[in-house]
């Protein structure tokens, strides 16, 4: 419901919003999330405060703003931004600079941990001006995995000073994304519409499968995975389109799904319950496509926590579940999908779940939070 | 009419020549190392303060001329905490565009009241904003700073809130003295504090500003908190007990206009009447005599000018004083009328003792209705174009500026739109809300939106996209063009031939297409194998972009196919590649050494048919081309032939005995 959404506006363009995680037995919904911005002479991170859920403050109003806690320069664009932990936030620049930044709890500041300067760059590292945009970032603490404009990989460690490995050219064109399949294993996106798998353990520098788009080769921007299903990938392209990959099977997507009228910025599945997927694009639309209605006899993934379910941990149960993703044509297995916010004008370019609690930034300079997504 | 010269601080113009260069939102001026004739060749000020505007770059404190002034029209586009009242404006004047024109008259009014007071309101906010940060900063330049603008914005919402009444709404009598009632308590702010202080005294009617409180409440027609004052000091004197109750009956039963329609306006005025002689008799035999604050509240009841000016310092304003005497002489004036009490009651209130300031002609011009005067005045007072493009495009929409043209330029709305938006367009993050503006300026938004495009700096290709994005909505072919060719050389620069070649794909820029695969078959012969085939295998439709490109894209297969043991197949395709002309004749002597180990196969691969082709491919490669000395000289490039040319011929060899015996047999 939209009157449980709280806004801010801050005086920067937000280009990610991202929850910082739960500790393994948080029973209570995420309090704590962090912003960067971009396009600005001098940009920002941020970690704010959510606001209290239904407490009132003395003189009985709502305290429902997002309150500021601390922020720290960053030189560049925020271009990516993922929570190494619940401390540490690792976060990709325009300049090719990959940065983690500590969240001091105790006296709220922050502070740059380690960076590894222009882990991205064109031609020559050791130029002034050779940096190229470090385009996204997946952690799995302690490992870090970025990827760039300059069609680079690399896998950092968290500690470590140099980069683990380094994949250059891995792709002659632009990478926009990066995610992890398994442990070892990553997915990227491309600007030719290509999904591609690499295995880190292989020391052979090139993908281990490669997906793409039919027609016109589509630029991806962003992708997500079935966070138990690990064979259904979501990705979301130029046109809008959300793509649904089976990546056991044949090398183009499933199905092809169309709500967003411009790029689409980032997909997630819900971390919970994955029957849920939100979208948001530069068309300043933001979806909710929600499966969960449609097959009867299926258990509901639907949960209050922010912790994910033991049930589908079985492979063998995993196999029997039909998965709504899946179906050859979700529109008719009566996919609800709604649009979270009507009459924005600007981009939304980045969103984030967790448990009840949805966070997303726009080009309007505004944050929203809506702590109660399935009330 | 003309408008203030503007001082660029810094630069002076009596030493020297100045010469311009204007840009789409700013100038730069610079001096000339022309002096004037004849005057003293003083030096430029040192110290350029950075008020209207900037240095960009210094010399080293020589001569004034090596400084450059960057001159921006908009200066307050630049303040961080007004970025808020844009966004949040933009997305309401968005809303407005948006809006039902069809709704009949009296929905369609409610609703651009409602525009307005939510314009209001962000004024509102953004000025309780800058309260905060002047009372948190311990900067005091900073706080003079944030001080300033809390009164500028608190101007703009008073003005505004004056034309919503009077133009927006276009109150009638009547209602018209609540609204200005309502407008007055709002803004005039001095006084609140002495009323809460007295308010909140032990005992207040022993405060010695009781009274004055009392009066700020009648001024401005507060009567049921007057006279909840009143009756404190009632029961402190049962003596004079008999006189409250009588001015409070009287307070009481003040007629006022009613916002329904219970009542019509001859009825309230003949109440009116009642009451005022009512008031009247009690002051003319002495009932109040005894008391000096309360023959004054009666005299004020009754309208008298002089009574209500003794109290000037509690209405600071010439304004509140022209709605007091409103209130209590004229409760239903109508808005034509109010122009004559409006200067009157400046007049009378200044008393030649100080000049009206332009804030006071600003209002005077309102409630004259002279809306143009208004907006003139405010676009030369006020430091941003924010305040009249919002107020004009309001105004417009109630179909109040129809008549009004601009002798240049389309009409004024769309005039002050481009200005506010040119101003966004010159700040490095707030562009993209220029955007929606110029898209609702039908005449000159488009060209002004192609100029301005161009020069957002493509920093990212994440940015470069967004403002690709713009273009390719609103059909702005050259500029999607020019955008791509941008992000494609620089690719071209870093050495990106895969991002390169899907930018020119984006813009179906076949030229550049053509280039870019030109250097992957550059590098193809230099290197021997192929960069990017990630790309390249993976073409698709877009391969028909251009020739080169279909070359490109056919000459991988070919690789691919020879790769995958499939002879036949490639030496068809490499043979249709030459007599097809789709590969670029300098690129036939490549081809032709590709087909070499085709033609040494144990297995015969090229028909006869095929291989008299390839021969007149080779010849009319050596005789044909102008540059035959090349080839002469090139002992490796004559080599090369010869050994072509023995291999077709035993290959022609080969394969006229093979199709002998197979048709023998």
């Amino acid at each position: 419901a939209m009157e449980d959404v709280s806004a801010k506006f801050v005086s920067q363009k937000i280009s990610r919003t991202r929850w910082r995680p739960l500790p393994a037995a948080a029973l209570q919904p995420p309090d704590l999330f962090a912003t960067g911005s971009w396009d600005n002479e001098d940009n920002r991170i941020s970690i704010w405060s959510a606001g209290d859920l239904g407490s009132s403050g003395l003189n009985g109003e709502y305290h429902g703003e997002p309150r500021l806690l601390c922020d720290i320069q960053h030189s560049g664009d925020v271009m990516d931004m993922q929570f190494l932990d619940q401390e540490r936030i690792v976060v990709a620049s325009s300049t090719g600079t990959v940065t983690v930044f500590r969240h001091h709890q105790n006296n709220q500041t922050l502070s740059a941990n380690h960076r590894w300067e222009k882990a991205h760059y064109h031609v020559d590292q050791d130029t002034s001006c050779g940096g190229a945009a470090c385009t996204g970032v997946v952690c799995n603490n302690p490992e870090i995995v970025t990827v760039g404009e300059d069609g680079r990989i690399n896998l950092f460690r968290a500690d470590q000073k140099d980069a683990v490995r380094t994949i250059d050219n891995a792709d002659s064109s632009t990478l926009h994304a990066v995610t992890f399949l398994r442990t070892t294993e990553i997915l990227t996106v491309n600007s030719i519409g290509q999904l591609k798998i690499w295995d880190l353990r292989q020391q052979r520098n090139e993908p281990s499968q490669i997906f793409s788009l039919a027609g016109d080769r589509v630029p991806l921007h962003c992708v997500d995975r079935h966070p138990n299903q690990q064979h259904i990938v979501a990705t979301g392209g130029q046109d809008g389109m959300l793509s649904i990959w089976d990546i056991r099977q044949g090398t183009m997507p499933v199905s092809l799904l169309n709500a967003h009228e411009a790029e689409m910025w980032e997909v997630h599945f819900h971390p919970s319950d994955p029957d849920h997927l939100f979208t948001c694009s530069e068309d300043g639309s933001l979806w909710h496509w929600d499966t969960s209605t449609n097959v009867s006899e299926k258990p509901s993934f639907l949960h209050q926590g922010g912790r994910s379910t033991a049930y589908l941990s079985h492979s063998t149960i995993n196999q029997s579940v039909v998965s709504a993703w899946l179906s050859n044509d979700p529109t008719k297995d009566r996919m609800e999908i709604t649009n979270l916010i009507p009459n924005q004008t600007l981009s939304v370019n980045s969103l984030d779940v967790l448990g009840p609690c949805l966070v997303y930034g726009t080009d309007a300079e505004a944050i929203y939070v809506n702590r109660q997504l399935f009330a | 009419d003309t408008v203030p010269p503007q001082v660029v601080p810094g630069a002076d113009p009596s030493a020297r020549q100045l010469c311009f260069a204007w840009g789409p939102a700013e100038v730069l001026v610079c001096e000339t190392l022309f002096g004037r004739a004849g005057e003293s060749r003083s030096r430029a000020g040192t110290a350029a303060r950075a008020l209207t505007g900037s240095v960009a770059g210094a010399g080293e404190g020589a001569p004034s001329s090596s400084r450059v002034y960057v001159v921006r029209r908009d200066q307050d586009i630049y303040i961080q905490t007004l970025r808020k009242l844009f966004n949040e404006s933009h997305a309401i004047f968005m809303g407005l565009q948006r809006s039902e024109e069809e709704l009949a008259g009296k929905s369609r009014k409610a609703q651009l009241v409602q525009v307005s007071k939510n314009y209001r309101s962000v004024i509102r906010a953004c000025m309780e904003d800058m309260h905060q940060a002047a009372v948190s900063t311990r900067d005091p330049a900073l706080q003079g700073q944030y001080s300033t603008q809390v009164s500028i914005l608190s101007a703009m919402e008073l003005i505004w809130n004056l034309c919503e009444i009077l133009f927006v709404e276009a109150a009638t009598a009547g209602p018209l003295l609540l609204r200005l009632l309502d407008w007055v308590r709002l803004h005039v702010c001095d006084v609140d504090s002495m009323v809460r202080e007295v308010l909140s005294s032990e005992s207040p009617s022993k405060h010695k500003l009781f009274w004055n409180v009392v009066d700020v409440f009648v001024l401005q027609g507060r009567m049921d908190e007057a006279r909840h004052l009143l009756s404190k000091e009632a029961s402190a004197n049962p003596t004079s007990m008999n006189m409250y109750k009588i001015l409070d009956d009287l307070m009481k039963k003040m007629p006022v206009p009613s916002l329904g329609n219970t009542q019509t306006l001859t009825e309230l005025e003949l109440k009116w009447q009642h009451w005022h002689e009512e008031c009247q008799r009690y002051l003319q035999d002495g009932t109040f005599a005894s008391n000096p604050h309360m023959e004054s509240i009666c005299k004020i009841l009754l309208g008298d000018e002089d009574a209500i000016l003794e109290k000037k310092e509690l209405m600071t304003t010439w304004y509140h004083f022209l709605v007091t005497r409103l209130l209590y002489s004229h409760p239903t004036v109508k808005p034509m009328e109010l122009r004559f009490y409006a200067q009157s009651s400046m007049d009378l209130f200044l008393g030649g003792e100080s000049s009206p300031e332009p804030l006071d002609m600003i209002l005077m011009a309102a409630f004259e209705f002279e809306m143009h005067q208004v907006i003139k005045e405010c676009s030369i007072v006020l430091s941003n174009w924010w305040f009249v493009a919002h107020l004009t495009d309001l105004l417009d929409h109630c179909k109040l500026l129809q008549s009004h043209n601009l002798y240049f330029g389309s009409n004024m709305r769309e005039f002050l739109l481009l200005e506010y938006a040119s101003g966004l367009f010159s700040h490095h993050s707030l562009w993209q809300l220029g955007v929606d503006y110029f898209d609702h300026c039908p005449e000159y938004g488009r060209v002004y939106l192609e100029l301005h495009i161009e020069r957002i700096p493509l920093s990212t290709e994440r940015k470069a996209l967004k403002v690709l994005r713009i273009c390719e909505q609103r059909q702005m072919h050259e500029q999607v063009r020019s955008i791509c060719k941008i992000m494609a050389m620089k690719a071209l620069r870093n050495n990106r031939l895969g991002s390169a070649l899907s930018w020119s794909i984006r813009a179906k820029d076949a030229a550049f297409a053509t280039l870019i695969s030109d250097r992957f078959l550059k590098d193809y012969c230099e290197r021997g194998c192929f960069s990017d085939l990630d790309l390249i295998d993976n073409l698709g439709p877009s391969m028909l972009l251009s020739d080169r490109l279909t070359f490109l894209g056919k000459y991988r297969e070919f690789h691919r196919l020879y790769g995958e043991k499939r002879f036949p197949e490639a030496a068809r395709l490499l043979l249709t590649l030459m007599t097809a002309h789709i590969a670029p004749c300098s690129f036939w002597m490549t081809l032709l050494t590709d087909a070499l180990p085709l033609l040494e196969q144990k297995e015969v691969i090229f028909s006869a048919e095929q291989t008299y082709e390839l021969m007149r491919c080779l010849e009319d490669l050596t005789a044909g081309n102008p540059d035959k000395q090349k080839f002469q000289d090139d002992d490796v490039e004559t080599t090369k032939v010869e050994m072509l040319r023995l291999a077709l011929a035993r290959n022609l060899a080969r394969v006229i005995v093979k199709e002998g015996t197979m048709e023998g047999s």
